[in-house]
Order: C-alpha cells, then sequence, then structure tokens
C-alpha cells in the first residue's frame, strides 16, 4: 500500500462541550461512511474507558481513519482526531489540534455557547484551524439555531451563515457535514522527499503490542524497520509496525505526508514518549522540530493514601500501572501520622486528579483517602534559593522565607444572568480580579483571575450550587503572583493532624479554618471525653469548636440470651475503630478525613 | 450477696413460648399472634422432645435456674406449664431452689392462672406492666390497664415469693418530673424486682415506621440520659440500685436466671428462635432454633428438634460476648477469666484511659467494673475494651 495523494486527505477535530454530542456525530460519522457496520457498532466507539463513557470527556486522544467517497466523485481519507476535552488537558489538546487542518465546531441548538466551547475554540483558532460551524440536536423542540448562529457570531466571531444544522441522534445532516470536511477544510500539506519529520500525538500502553504511539507525518515517510529517534528526548528506537485506525488497528506499510497513524517499536514506557515531541529518522533527521514542545508539569498535588495500610504495595504496583500509560501523572513515597504510608502525587489538574483516583479505586480496585489537594508554590527563601513547595507538610521554617508565590488562573464563566451577583461575590470572596465581564443575550460571560489555590478548594461546587448547574466553567493557569500566604494546621485534642494542614491566604484563614472546624465537629463522633477542634497559624488559634463528651451510648434494653444479635453489633463497632485513625486519644474515621477533604469537580 | 463465680455460672434453661394476644408496636421479639388459637397439646409434645434433644446435647447437668419467656407464656394453660418443667426435669436434675420465672401479662384473664402456675412450679413471676399511665399503655398497645396491672401484681403478690415486673421509660413525651413520679409509684408496687428498659427503635417494628415517618419522636440522647440518671436516682434511694444496666433489685433479691447470661453461663435455650450457649469439647457453641412456630414444630417433628444454628464460636467471639454480657452487670467482669474465654488479655493502654476518665474502677480483688459515670455510655466502652 502506498501513502495516500495528500489532497484528499482531511485531519479535523471536534470541538464541543459536553453532551453537546462530539461523540454521537464522531459515531455517526464512522457509521454513514460505512467504516464499522451497525453491528460492529457499540455506543460511542471512541470513549474507551469506563470514566469515558460515564462522564462523557476523553482523555486520551484518539482517531479514526474514514474513507468517503465524496459528491465529487474522489475518494477521500478523513482523519478524525477526537481530542481531550478538558482544560486539565490543554497542552494535549493544543498536540491534537496542531494535527489537524480543521475542526468541526459543534454546538447545540438549544443550549448555545459553552465556557468550555468557548476555551476549545479558541485553542483551535490558535492552531490556525479552518473551523465549520454545526449546529446540534435541530430536531428538538427547544432549538433556536438563528439565536445560537448569532451567538457564535458575537462570542466567537466566527461566520456561522454556512453552519450546518444536524442532528446527531437522528442522523439527519450527517452528509451535509461530510461535504463540508471535505468542501470547507484545507488539505495538509507536506513534502515527502524531505527527511522524515512526525508529531508524537499521543501513546498509551498496550497489553501485547507495548507501547503505541499516535503520530501525524508531516513531511518524508514513516516505515517499517525505520530507525527513528525522537528528538525531544533523544531516544532511538527500532519501528515495529505502522499503520492506522478504522477504528481498528490496522497495518499498513507506510505512512507519507498528512497521514495520521500510529507506530510500535521497542518503547518500554509511555515515559518515554512525550506528547509533542518530534520523530525523525535516526540515520536522515530533519533539520528542525516542530514548535510548541512543552515537557509535563504537574499542576495540583495531593497525598493518596489506602485505607487498608495492608494495600500500600497493591497500590505502588497500581501507580506503577498507571503510570506506564499516563506519564503526565507523577508519584512519590510520602508518610503521614494520620494516614500511614502512601503517596505525594502530581496532576495535570482537578480532573486529572479526579480520574487517577478513580481509576485506582475502580481498576484496581483499592480504597483510597486523598488528602486536600494543593498547587505548587514557589518559594524564595532568604538565602537567594527558590524551592518548590508541593506539600503543607513540608513548609520551611517561616523565617527563613522571604516570600512565597502561588499560582494563578484566568477563569472564564458563562451564566445565566440571574446567577450573576452570586457568582461575582464567589469570585471576590476567592481573591479574584475580575478581567472582563458582557453579555452574549441572556447569559454573562465573565472572566476572572483567581488564585488556584482557591479554585482547588470546593470552588467548582460553589459555583454549581449557586448556578443551579448552568454556570459553565474553564480555566487555563496564566503565571505565578505573591501573595500573604501562611500554613494552617488543623489541631484535635491538641494533636496537630498533618493531612488536614494546608496553606492558605492569611485574609482567608479565618474562615477556611472555621469551615474546617465546623465539619470536623460533625465528623469525628463523640468520645468519652469533651475534644477541642482548633485551626491554627503557628501558635495561634484562630478558630475553634468543640466536639462534646457522649452523653448517652448504652442499649438499656433486654436481649434475653440472644447475645449473638449484640455481638453482631459489637463486630461491627469493632470493625469501625479498625477504619480509624488514632490521634492522641481521638480516634478519627477515615470517613471523617474523606468528608472532610472531600474536594471540588 | 451475689457470689462472683469463676468458672460455672451455673446453667440455666430458656423456654420460648412465642404467641402473643396482639403484637406491640415497638416489640422485636420473635412473639406471633395466631387467631385461630393452637393446638397446645400439640406444641408440649414438641417441646417436651427438644427438652429431650436438648438433654442430649448437654447431658449431666444441674438447672440452677428455668425461664418461661416469650411472646406471652401467660396464654399457656398452667398444665402446659406442667408438662415443660417435667420434661426438664427429665432431662436434667433440677436444683433445689432453683429459680423458676414466668413472665406475664397482667391482665385480669392471665392474673386468674397464677395460681395455676404456682402449682406447676412456677416460683418467679415477672410481669410487662410497662407503664402506669393509661394513655401510655395504649400508645405502647398494650391490652390491660394501670387499675388491671395493679390487680395483677396484687394477685402476683398473694401467690408467688418472688415477682417483678417490667417498665419501659424514655417514651415519646415523657417527661423527667412525670417518669419520677411514675416510678415512685412503681417502686410501692414492686417488692424486690424491677426491670426498667428505655423504649429504643427496633428494625421492623411499626414502631419504627413510624419513626421513619417523623410521626414517632423519642427523647434524644441528653433527654435520655437525664431520664436514666433519674431512675438511677429513684431507685439507688428505694434500696433498689441497678445490678444490671436496666435491671433493679434488693441485694439478694437479683433474679438468677439473667445474672446467668450476664455471667455468660450455660444455658439451653427451646422453643421457636429460642438461643442457647452449651459448653462442648469443640468449645462454646452458640445455639438458634427456627423462628416460625409452625416451621419450628414441624422441623420438631421430623427430627426431634427446631436447631437451625450450632456455631462453636471462635474465642474471639466468646470473649466478645463475655465482656458484652459482663460489663452490663455492676459487680464486673473477672479479667483473668477473659484471658481463658478469648485468650488474650484485655488492652493495659486501654484500661488505664478508661479508669482515667472514670467510666471503669476496679473491684473486689482484680475485678473490672463499669461505674455509675461508665454505664450510661457502656456500648462506647464495652467496644473500647472489646477493640
Amino acid at each position: 500500500m502506498t501513502s495516500h495523494p495528500i489532497d484528499t486527505i482531511r485531519n479535523f477535530s471536534i470541538v464541543a462541550h459536553i453532551d453537546h454530542g462530539k461523540s454521537t456525530l464522531a459515531d455517526r460519522l464512522i457509521q454513514q461512511t460505512g467504516t464499522l457496520t451497525a453491528r460492529e457498532m457499540t455506543e460511542q466507539v471512541l470513549d474507551n474507558m469506563d470514566i469515558e463513557k460515564e462522564r462523557g470527556i476523553t482523555i486520551k486522544a484518539q482517531t479514526v481513519r474514514l474513507e468517503y467517497r465524496a459528491q465529487d466523485g474522489k475518494d477521500y481519507v478523513l482523519n478524525l482526531m477526537d481530542t481531550p476535552g478538558h482544560v486539565d488537558f490543554a497542552y494535549e489538546v493544543s498536540r491534537s489540534l496542531a494535527a489537524c487542518e480543521g475542526s468541526l465546531l459543534v454546538v447545540d441548538a438549544s443550549q448555545g455557547v459553552e465556557a468550555q466551547t468557548l476555551a476549545n475554540v479558541y485553542q483551535a483558532l490558535d492552531a490556525n484551524h479552518e473551523i465549520v460551524p454545526v449546529l446540534n440536536k435541530i430536531d428538538l423542540p427547544a432549538a433556536e439555531p438563528d439565536r445560537v448562529k448569532e451567538q457564535i457570531e458575537e462570542v466567537i466571531g466566527l461566520d456561522a451563515s454556512d453552519a450546518v444544522p444536524i442532528s446527531a441522534k437522528t442522523g439527519i445532516g450527517i452528509d451535509l457535514v461530510l461535504e463540508a470536511i471535505v468542501q470547507r477544510l484545507p488539505p495538509p500539506k507536506g513534502d515527502e522527499t524531505a527527511p522524515l519529520k512526525a508529531l508524537l500525538v499521543d501513546s498509551w500502553y498496550d497489553a501485547y503490542l507495548g507501547v503505541v504511539v499516535l503520530v501525524r507525518i508531516v513531511d518524508g515517510v514513516l516505515k517499517k524497520g525505520m530507525t527513528i529517534k525522537m528528538m525531544g528526548t533523544g531516544a532511538v528506537y527500532g519501528v515495529d509496525k505502522v499503520g492506522v485506525f478504522r477504528p481498528k488497528m490496522t497495518d499498513v506499510a507506510r505512512l507519507g505526508p498528512g497521514e495520521v497513524g500510529f507506530l510500535t517499536g521497542s518503547i518500554k514506557e509511555v515515559a518515554d514518549t512525550a506528547v509533542g515531541d518530534t520523530i525523525t529518522e535516526d540515520k536522515k533527521p530533519t533539520a528542525a522540530m516542530l514548535p510548541g514542545f512543552k515537557p509535563v508539569q504537574p499542576v495540583v498535588f495531593c497525598g493518596l493514601f489506602p485505607v487498608d495500610a495492608a494495600d500500600f504495595e497493591d497500590l505502588r504496583a497500581a501507580m506503577g500501572r498507571l503510570r506506564l500509560n499516563d506519564a503526565s501523572f507523577s508519584y512519590e513515597m510520602e508518610t503521614s501520622a494520620a494516614l500511614g504510608f502512601g503517596f505525594r502525587c502530581g496532576f495535570l489538574g482537578l480532573l486529572h486528579l479526579e480520574i487517577i483516583q478513580e481509576r485506582l479505586e475502580r481498576e484496581f480496585n483499592l480504597d483510597l483517602i486523598s488528602t486536600a489537594p494543593s498547587v505548587v508554590y514557589h518559594l524564595n527563601m532568604r538565602d537567594g534559593t527558590i524551592k518548590e513547595l508541593h506539600n503543607p507538610a513540608d513548609m520551611p521554617d517561616v523565617m527563613k522565607i522571604e516570600t512565597i508565590e502561588e499560582p494563578w488562573i484566568r477563569a472564564t464563566i458563562l451564566t445565566p444572568d440571574e446567577y450573576l451577583g452570586g457568582i461575582l461575590k464567589l469570585c471576590q470572596d476567592r481573591r479574584g480580579v475580575q478581567i472582563d465581564l458582557n453579555y452574549v443575550g441572556k447569559r454573562a460571560m465573565v472572566i476572572y483571575d483567581l488564585p488556584l489555590n482557591e479554585v482547588v478548594f470546593d470552588f467548582y461546587d460553589r459555583l454549581k450550587s449557586i448556578s443551579k448547574g448552568y454556570a459553565s466553567f474553564d480555566y487555563a493557569v496564566t503565571d505565578y503572583r505573591e501573595g500573604d500566604l501562611v500554613k494552617m494546621s488543623i489541631l484535635v485534642n491538641a494533636e496537630p493532624v498533618d493531612a488536614l494542614s494546608m496553606l492558605v491566604h492569611r485574609d482567608r484563614a479565618e474562615s477556611r479554618g472555621r469551615a474546617m472546624c465546623e465539619k470536623l465537629k460533625d465528623l469525628i463522633p463523640r468520645h468519652l471525653f469533651q475534644i477541642p477542634v482548633q485551626a491554627a497559624i503557628g501558635g495561634k488559634i484562630i478558630a475553634r469548636e468543640t466536639i462534646r463528651a457522649l452523653s448517652k451510648d448504652v442499649t438499656a434494653k433486654c436481649y434475653g440470651g440472644d447475645a449473638t444479635r449484640k455481638r453482631k453489633l459489637l463486630e461491627k463497632q469493632k470493625e469501625g475503630k479498625k477504619r480509624m485513625r488514632q490521634f492522641g486519644r481521638v480516634e478519627i474515621p477515615q470517613e471523617a478525613f474523606i468528608a472532610a477533604l472531600k474536594m471540588d469537580s | 450477696m451475689i457470689r462472683h463465680p469463676t468458672q460455672d455460672a451455673g446453667f440455666g434453661v430458656y423456654v420460648h413460648w412465642p404467641f402473643c394476644q396482639s403484637k406491640c408496636p415497638y416489640c422485636d421479639f420473635n412473639s406471633h399472634v395466631r387467631t385461630g388459637g393452637i393446638d397446645e397439646e400439640r406444641y408440649l409434645d414438641a417441646f417436651r422432645r427438644e427438652i429431650a434433644h436438648a438433654g442430649d446435647m448437654a447431658p449431666g447437668r444441674t438447672v440452677t435456674s428455668i425461664f418461661l419467656g416469650g411472646g406471652t407464656p401467660s396464654l399457656m394453660r398452667p398444665q402446659t406449664t406442667a408438662g415443660l418443667l417435667e420434661a426438664i426435669a427429665t432431662s436434667w436434675t433440677i436444683a433445689r431452689g432453683a429459680e423458676i420465672t414466668l413472665e406475664a401479662n397482667p391482665t385480669s384473664v392471665e392474673a386468674e392462672r397464677f395460681r395455676g402456675y404456682r402449682a406447676a412450679g412456677v416460683n418467679r413471676v415477672s410481669m410487662g406492666i410497662q407503664a402506669l399511665n393509661d394513655g401510655d399503655l395504649r400508645r405502647l398497645g398494650r391490652l390491660h390497664s394501670v387499675a388491671e396491672a395493679l390487680a395483677a401484681v396484687d394477685v402476683a403478690r398473694r401467690h408467688f415469693p418472688r415477682y417483678s415486673f417490667d417498665l419501659i421509660y424514655a417514651r415519646p413525651d415523657q417527661t423527667p418530673a412525670a417518669w419520677k413520679a411514675e416510678l415512685e409509684r412503681a417502686i410501692g408496687e414492686a417488692a424486690d424486682h424491677l426491670s426498667l428498659y428505655q423504649l429504643t427503635i427496633e428494625p421492623g417494628t411499626w414502631f419504627e415506621r413510624l419513626h421513619a415517618a417523623g410521626k414517632l419522636a423519642i427523647p434524644d440522647p441528653e433527654l435520655s440520659r437525664i431520664l436514666y440518671d433519674v431512675t438511677q436516682e429513684v431507685c439507688d434511694r428505694a434500696g433498689l440500685p441497678a445490678y444490671e444496666i436496666s435491671n433493679h433489685a434488693r441485694p439478694g433479691a437479683e433474679s438468677r436466671h439473667n445474672l446467668l447470661y450476664w455471667r455468660y453461663g450455660e444455658y439451653a435455650g427451646v422453643g421457636p428462635g429460642a438461643h442457647g450457649r452449651i459448653m462442648s469439647a469443640r468449645g462454646r457453641t452458640a445455639t438458634a432454633t427456627e423462628r416460625s412456630p409452625e416451621d419450628w414444630l414441624a422441623r420438631v417433628e421430623r427430627h426431634g428438634h427446631g436447631l437451625v444454628e450450632q456455631t462453636v464460636l471462635t474465642r474471639e467471639e466468646a470473649g466478645d460476648e463475655f465482656l458484652l454480657m459482663g460489663l452490663r452487670l455492676r459487680e464486673g467482669i473477672e479479667p483473668s477469666r477473659y484471658r481463658t474465654i478469648s485468650g488474650r488479655m484485655l488492652d493495659h493502654e486501654r484500661i488505664q484511659d478508661l479508669l482515667g476518665y472514670g467510666m471503669i474502677a476496679h473491684r473486689a480483688g482484680s475485678r473490672i467494673a463499669v461505674t455509675p459515670a461508665g454505664f450510661p455510655v457502656l456500648d462506647s466502652v464495652v467496644a473500647d475494651l472489646a477493640a
């Protein structure tokens, strides 16, 4: 098989908000082009993982090659690149987009543009994409295609007059989408005779094949048996297989310019492949790397501990397995007086954190406790050095610190007008700085700069509750700024509980401390004695609650000779005690930690 | 005074008579209403067979106490009671002066049978009076009035050398003052023994449904603590201190059968849904019988017994039971016996902590007992020691 003529290739991605029908549209395209028969279609082919299916989000980039005979009579290859749909994976998204020349912008014709749509479409525009607006769900009675077209023009500044009206669910307009891809998106450009230059879009671990690398060929040809070099990492590998996704992996002899496909080789770990790296031929390298390559940078950290200390080794093994497939997640061992042995883990963002935690629990059947998520602080020390702080427990002596810097984000929030007041107050309370506020029809769009550490603490939950779920939210980390940050400790019965300590802004310490004490007061069961719960900065107590001693805990009931029932109750109680952690004389149930540390998103 | 048995706390027989005139809305005991009546003779035969079977399981024991509970045993004819006691005497030796208790409802109909029970050999009656307040009696689903109950107490006093009655407190809307007055009146009627239970909402009861629907409010832990404290004060002053968390007696008048349970002695349980604890070569065995009266009857007629469970307890389970039962007693437990039963020592640090909080104290010799301050939070104390 020879590589496909470049002018009949179209590489595209789909930009959409969750629930606006991206996956359904992708399925329709696969079906309509006969890539899979109806019988072969399982629901939403592209989202492989359970978590992806449940949440309708894509974590790993995936691709499918569609073969389509257009109305002009020519056979086209359409490569649909399914990109991760969340800001946590912004870098991965940017690399996926860099592998395409155009995007379909799918907008729900009744819901309109959402914050996430905006963030993604701006990324597509940054990648110089040609964009075809698609209005989905036009069959719904609530659909307002004209209003939504107006909104697209007003908010995004795209000409929406040629927007394609479809219903991915019923199949209306799918043919029009295919024609628009062929006619309106440009073909890729590339030189087949030049040295190999390919973009490493993504990679994952396959139990049979080892690491599978998703590539987009820019120049030259990729062939089986070639020796390739990763220009960013300098690693050299032999290529065992070259192929395309239909959507099943199908071997081909070669991939030429503009084509999207995969390679496998002697690559042991996903960590050996860096998303965004440039792949070239070792003997005949290309002159320059593709632009935009960045090493992975975790943004949010938290401790993960097994509920049952005996599961520690299992957790270590599970983390190793996940890391095989997700090099953006990092971990190192950590010990906590409260929670025992566990790991301090770094993530691309809150969603990434939650996904990893969920996969550990689900796929490896582990019960985990996660500590409060922390951002990465920069400590400017008096001795002139700069330290990175991932864990409040590692905070050095404050006397040695000159200043502390914290990461800030730029957040875009879209909300129906009536919730705007509450949302502005929330952002102000969280030390936000308003950058922009304007209206798009009845919806307000607010842009705020916020410290990330205020966002990792139940911001998303609050936002959802204030807006009854109608507000949408997206963010990107922008810069580091100096802040008056202090370490707040939580003391239970005068014993500090390391897992609960956190860095907070001095102005917010009291309210956060009070909130934590109140929460713990309800979560820690009464004991035989009174227990003070305090929040402190250094030696200064800033909030206090008291858990009163038990007043009544006895079954003054007649059980006759049926000791079994009482024993069963006692056994349950003993089992519960095993799940508690001892702090001095206080037993704190695991559930209390989980609830106290429960975070948003 | 109470003896402090070391190893052998005696051997008792519990007989469960599962029938009631009506089901009380708070009760989760194994009780059944059979409006068409039952074939008492046939049941008695089944009891005879099961008692004989129990005799084979635990041969050679001397019975120190018998308890006819329910259900409502005072619904059975006195000759049935006589038949049951004869069967027990056939399987084992009944000790001279053994305590033989029958539970009774204080209705006038049942009081008429008291003489007959006495003649059959019963020497102690325990009456389910539950309240001395007609409104509360109705709410508790009881079929008797206060006047009827007090009349029954008079009959009991004439016929039995010993009697006791039960009251339920911490009822909906009960105030400490009202309970104090009611309890003082009850003590005036009681000879030397009173069982005072707090109303608890049990799974599967009518009260549970009402409670879940928000139609039944029971006192919160604070009020129920106050009611408990009132109970102790009034009874202590009247010379009826608690010898067990909810049982009060003049010294020497304690229920020997109940002490047997709490001292973790050996007992056979016969009748539908009865539990037993029998020592065998393999260890302490927990037994339980079929709960449904008809199914129990069929089983006994087929197999000679209604046992559906015979489990040799692990040492940990037996240790847990020993603590659960023993710590309910004011006399407390002997730690060395815990060690014999469970194969491990009580945790020294936990004991020190609990001593420090004043929840437990040392009693005669090396015994450990829960203090008056510890009793209201007994479940936590037990959990601490057992963990």
